[in-house]
């Protein structure tokens, strides 16, 4: 867990982060939102103190994080940047064995983790370990980042938009791949961006920051059905409230039980892991009232019909 | 091309070493150029020792040069040592543009005749070249990698021995040789203050009007600063075959 108690920066006059204060609970995905400016990179960087605080405190697990020096708490932290930051004279298992080399881990124990990581991460080792960054995709060169920034099996993983570099499909993969290692490794992830769709795509709970303040944290249904204020409103977009709110709603979440038919024969097929605003969006192309939910093994395990859909579409 | 360029400097270090250690061979060559039954080859003391002797020179002085220029740029790039910048660099193109002669000059009363004014002058000249190049090398590391060290848990130290200097690397041997190679040259002063070396040939030939020893004495020189550019820029490739390609 991290306690983050009335932090503030300031830089002269200008107010960077004003009194903040959440709690971000473990084993969760918390995304930090907001235009360039509204002070949410500066928030995250004071949790691994690159910025020092003028005020206020971090609590990691209930220790303040300035009870020790500065680089040594960064060894307990992931951090992932934009643009990967990897050093380009090393390989990319030296890379990844950045952290625990300055842990002095011992070797052998390092190349498993590497290892392990690499392959987590859909990197075959025996392929990319000698490999240099300038020999990777942009897409790879972004994992083994993520490889870098989990070596020392850290309980917290900060990112600074970390997909910010990266092409729309590439970024998709990514961010599907961020909640399986999440869902994996069991970090408490951090992850800053200005991409709100990306927010309610990861988020668990969405931090809205403007202008250094935090206009509001909660659950992504929360912001879109009660925004606390205008700007989080317009942030949310509300002329797509209904649209968003859809696509935090898997079909299988939703799904209806199978009627005792077996069902409609020509009814669309759609995964139990798609959003409601996946399978609307494909009942209105196909022209159809109901839809067969199918398991990843495709045996169907549900329906959903429009009218369902639309009830979830409204805010409760 | 490339095993041409080899195959080039081979030969080019095969004719320095058959000079410098067996000169009579050239003496036909040289004889043309001498008048009055005056010998073609130098003949006051071994040319190889001579050639050992300038080396040793310009590369003792090029060690200072890199051991202050070096921690000078690694100073003013420092968030505490930026305002120590403008001094450092009027300290390192003042050695460069204060010309070597009346450094020379300067310091035989203060050490006396031999190689000691000569390492200074040297020194001084060098420091320019390498200094400039380390700080352009330390400031041009991506903000990225080096922000992603410091979230890594580097120490401010660890952070500038395993990653900014190491990218810094190419440029700062770039600088060393280009320091090296004007001091090769500029060491053939030194033999106006007794410093051995082959400037002394040159000087035996200017004092008694014998073109061939002039025109030795630059050969040999010039050969050894083409041959050591190489040397230096093959290890340069060496070091950075792996190194910041993109």
């Amino acid at each position: 867990m991290i306690v983050i108690e009335s932090l503030t920066k300031r830089y002269g006059s200008a107010t960077a982060v004003d009194a903040v204060s959440m709690v971000i609970e473990r084993n969760s995905l918390t995304v930090i939102v907001g235009t360039s400016g509204s002070g949410k990179s500066t928030l995250l960087r004071m949790i691994n103190r690159l910025v020092e605080p003028t005020s206020g405190r971090v609590l990691i697990e209930g220790r303040d994080t300035e009870s020790e020096p500065g680089h040594t708490l960064r060894r307990r932290i992931g951090y992932v940047i934009q643009g990967h930051g990897l050093f380009p004279h090393r390989t990319v298992a030296e890379n990844v064995a950045t952290v625990p080399r300055l842990l002095k881990w011992e070797e052998a124990r390092i190349r498993a983790r590497t290892e392990q990581l690499l392959a987590a991460l859909q990197l075959d080792p025996a392929l990319y370990s000698e490999k240099y960054p300038h020999q990777l995709s942009g897409g790879q060169q972004q994992r083994v980042g993520v490889a870098r920034a989990l070596a020392a099996e850290p309980a917290v993983l900060l990112m600074d938009e970390p997909f910010g570099a990266l092409d729309p499909i590439i970024r998709e993969k990514a961010q599907d791949d961020l909640l399986d290692i999440q869902r994996k490794f069991g970090t408490t992830i951090v992850l800053v961006t200005h991409d709100i769709d990306e927010a309610f795509r990861l988020g668990d709970r969405v931090a809205v920051m403007s202008e250094g303040r935090l206009l509001q944290y909660d659950r992504p249904e929360v912001l879109v059905t009660r925004p606390a204020d205008s700007i989080v409103a317009r942030m949310t977009g509300s002329a797509e409230r209904a649209m968003r709110l859809l696509s935090l709603t898997t079909a299988g979440e939703a799904a209806l039980p199978l009627a005792s038919d077996g069902g409609k024969e020509d009814a669309p097929v759609v995964r139990a892991s798609a959003s409601l605003r996946e399978v609307l969006s494909e009942l209105l192309w196909r022209g159809s009232e109901i839809a067969t939910i199918v398991d990843e093994n495709g045996t169907p395990c549900g329906r959903l019909t429009v009218a369902a859909i639309l009830a979830r579409g409204r805010p409760s | 091309m490339r095993r041409a360029a080899t195959l080039l400097r081979l030969a080019g270090l095969g004719l320095l070493l058959a000079f410098l250690l067996a000169p009579q061979l050239f003496a036909p060559l040289f004889a043309p150029l001498t008048e009055g039954g005056a010998p073609p080859i130098y003949d006051q003391g071994n040319l190889g020792m001579l050639a050992l002797a300038h080396l040793a020179t310009v590369l003792a002085a090029c060690l200072g040069s890199t051991v202050l220029a070096v921690a000078l740029g690694i100073l003013v790039t420092r968030a505490g040592g930026q305002e120590f910048l403008p001094l450092s660099r009027a300290v390192v193109s003042f050695g460069q543009t204060f010309p070597p002669v009346a450094v020379l000059a300067l310091a035989v009363p203060l050490v006396g005749f031999g190689e000691k004014p000569t390492l200074i002058a040297l020194f001084l000249y060098g420091l320019l070249p390498i200094f400039e190049n380390t700080v352009v090398g330390l400031r041009t590391c991506p903000a990225a990698v080096l922000e992603a060290a410091s979230g890594m848990g580097m120490s401010a130290r660890q952070r500038l021995l395993t990653v900014e200097l190491p990218l810094a690397m190419p440029l700062i041997l770039e600088g060393i040789r280009i320091s090296l190679v004007i001091n090769i040259g500029t060491a053939t002063l030194g033999s106006t203050v007794a410093a051995k070396g082959l400037g002394e040939v040159i000087i035996a030939g200017l004092l008694s009007n014998n073109t061939a020893f002039v025109l030795q004495g630059g050969l040999a020189t010039g050969l050894m600063a083409v041959l050591l550019y190489d040397a230096v820029a093959a290890l340069e490739r060496r070091l950075c075959r792996t190194a910041r390609i993109d």
